[in-house]
This record gives C-alpha cells, structure tokens and sequence, in this order.
C-alpha cells in the first residue's frame, strides 16, 4: 500500500534543500521537492541562491589574515625546525 | 596553487614559504573550528598555533593515508578538546537563534509572501563576484557555534559529511541539520545585504 504524499508547501519545501544538495533525502521526498520546485520560481530561486552561496564558500576569501598572526607562527615554525634532533 | 602534498614535501626539507602557504590557507578555517571548542579568540588562537607545533614535530609521523586536511583538523580538534576540557566546559548547544530569518517570509498556507529573486547583481558570467564572495565570507564569519564549525568544514573546506560528524563526534544526520542551519542564515545574510537591509 502506497500512501500518496502530500504536495508540499514552500516553508517545507527549503526545510529540504540543504539535504537535498548532500543527496540525503529518501527518494520519497526528493521526488517531493522536485515536484514542488517545478511548479514555484520562488523556490527555484531560492534553491539556486543556495547553490551559489554553497559554490562560494569554497572560494577563498580575499586575504584579510592578520600578519602579525603569520609572523608570529612563521617565528614558531623557525623555533621548531631548529629543534635539535631527538 | 600548489597542492597540500607539495607543500608538505617542502615543508619535510624545513622551507619556510611553505609553512607561510599552509598557514595561509588553513588559519582561517582552523581558528573557527576551534572557537567551537574553547571559550575565547585568544584561546582558539592558541590553540591553531600549538596545532602547528604538533603537525610539525609529527610531520615524520604523517604516512598520507588520509588527506592532509583531514589529518590537520584532527590534530587540531585533539588539542583544542584537551584545552576546552581544562576550561571544564561543555560543547556549547546550539543557542542560536535560528528560528528562523524566514519565518515571516511565509503566508499562513506555507507559500512565499515575498519570493526569492535571483541574485543577478553578484554573478558575473555564471560566477560569484568579489562582492558574493566577501558577503558570503563576512555571513560565515558571523555564524555562531556549532554552525560556524560545521560550515567551515563541509562548505568552505570540502570535508564529507562522515568526516565533520567523526571529527566533531555528532552523527551525521546531526551534522547535516546544522549545515542546513548554518547555510539558511549564510544565504539569509546576502539576501538582507542585497536588499540593503540591516541587521
Ligand atoms: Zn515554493
């Protein structure tokens, strides 16, 4: 017996979409969503917002490291590559 | 850019600019993920530096059986565990307020109110412009804990979701609920930018 699934709504609907980009949704509700999104732009531009916000965050950001923090690991690096042997 | 396992090579031979490479492209995330642990900026700092001595003593040790990356931050989530317990704290909950930048997005059925709009203004030929990429990294550089560990992990360094949920001892599907926590405010973020709200 196969229950016929509730169509979903929007708030719903973007609850999914982080899984669905991991690939974690049951096959159920991928079918869902896919549903849903080819019926609502609203959605759909969410989904690509996320995408792109997702594909961005891999993007270095441009360099706002502290120097002095470098500077001081780089004096640390320094210290422990002149160790003497054990 | 030069990968990892080069760095690494030179790394062995004691050159310098090496080390400056790595910690160039790790500090960032790996003074976040520590803050997941310990109380303070300060301590987290500490905590990537004393990384750093562990990585370097144990570089011999290093047989590149799992990535460097992955190995790093465990080294790191060791060390800053150790200090987070001497701080004798717990990992802190989720405390954010995640209830949610969408709620009044919503009309009483669960439909748009004000629908999503495609982010025209920061892509330049299919691309995330620089102003994507800073509001991005300004919304993940706002992020509470455990969100802001998590995101770093999986999205800013590439890290599977079986990986973070090891490292940071959650199950996955734990892991993957605070992702999708993390990434809802990150996208809510440069959505409120662009309207030119603030927040
Ligand atoms: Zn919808």
């Amino acid at each position: 017996m196969k229950l016929r699934s509730r169509p979903l709504v929007c708030r719903e609907a973007v609850e999914f979409m982080s899984n669905y980009l991991e690939g974690a949704l049951s096959r159920r509700d991928r079918r869902r969503l896919e549903y849903h999104l080819r019926h609502c732009d609203g959605c759909t531009n969410y989904l690509e917002q996320l995408r792109l916000v997702i594909a961005t965050s891999g993007t270095a950001s441009p360099d706002d490291l502290n120097a002095d923090v470098v500077d001081g690991l780089v004096e640390v690096f320094r210290r422990v590559r002149d160790e003497s042997p054990q | 850019m030069v990968d990892d396992v080069a760095l690494l090579e030179a790394l062995r031979v004691g050159d310098e600019r090496a080390f400056r490479e790595l910690v160039t492209r790790y500090q960032t995330s790996m003074t976040r993920v520590a803050r997941y642990y310990v109380r303070s900026d300060a301590t987290a700092e500490d905590v990537v530096q004393e990384t750093w001595v562990a990585v370097l003593r144990g570089l011999e040790r290093f047989e590149g059986r799992s990535t460097f990356k992955t190995w790093l931050f465990h080294v790191l989530v060791n060390r800053a565990r150790t200090i987070a317990a001497r701080e004798a704290r717990d990992v802190p909950a989720d405390a954010s307020d995640d209830a949610s930048a969408l709620g009044r997005r919503f009309n009483e059925g669960g439909m748009w109110t004000d629908p999503p709009t495609p982010f025209t203004e920061l892509i330049d030929n299919g691309i995330a412009n620089e102003r994507m990429i800073r509001l991005v990294h300004d919304a993940i550089a706002r992020l509470g804990e455990p969100h802001q560990a998590v995101v770093t992990l999986r999205d800013v360094e590439g890290l599977t979701n079986g990986e973070i949920a090891q490292l940071l001892e959650l199950s996955e599907a734990n892991v993957r609920v605070i992702l999708h926590r993390g990434r809802t405010k990150v996208r809510a973020h440069v959505e409120t930018s662009l309207r030119g709200g603030t927040r």
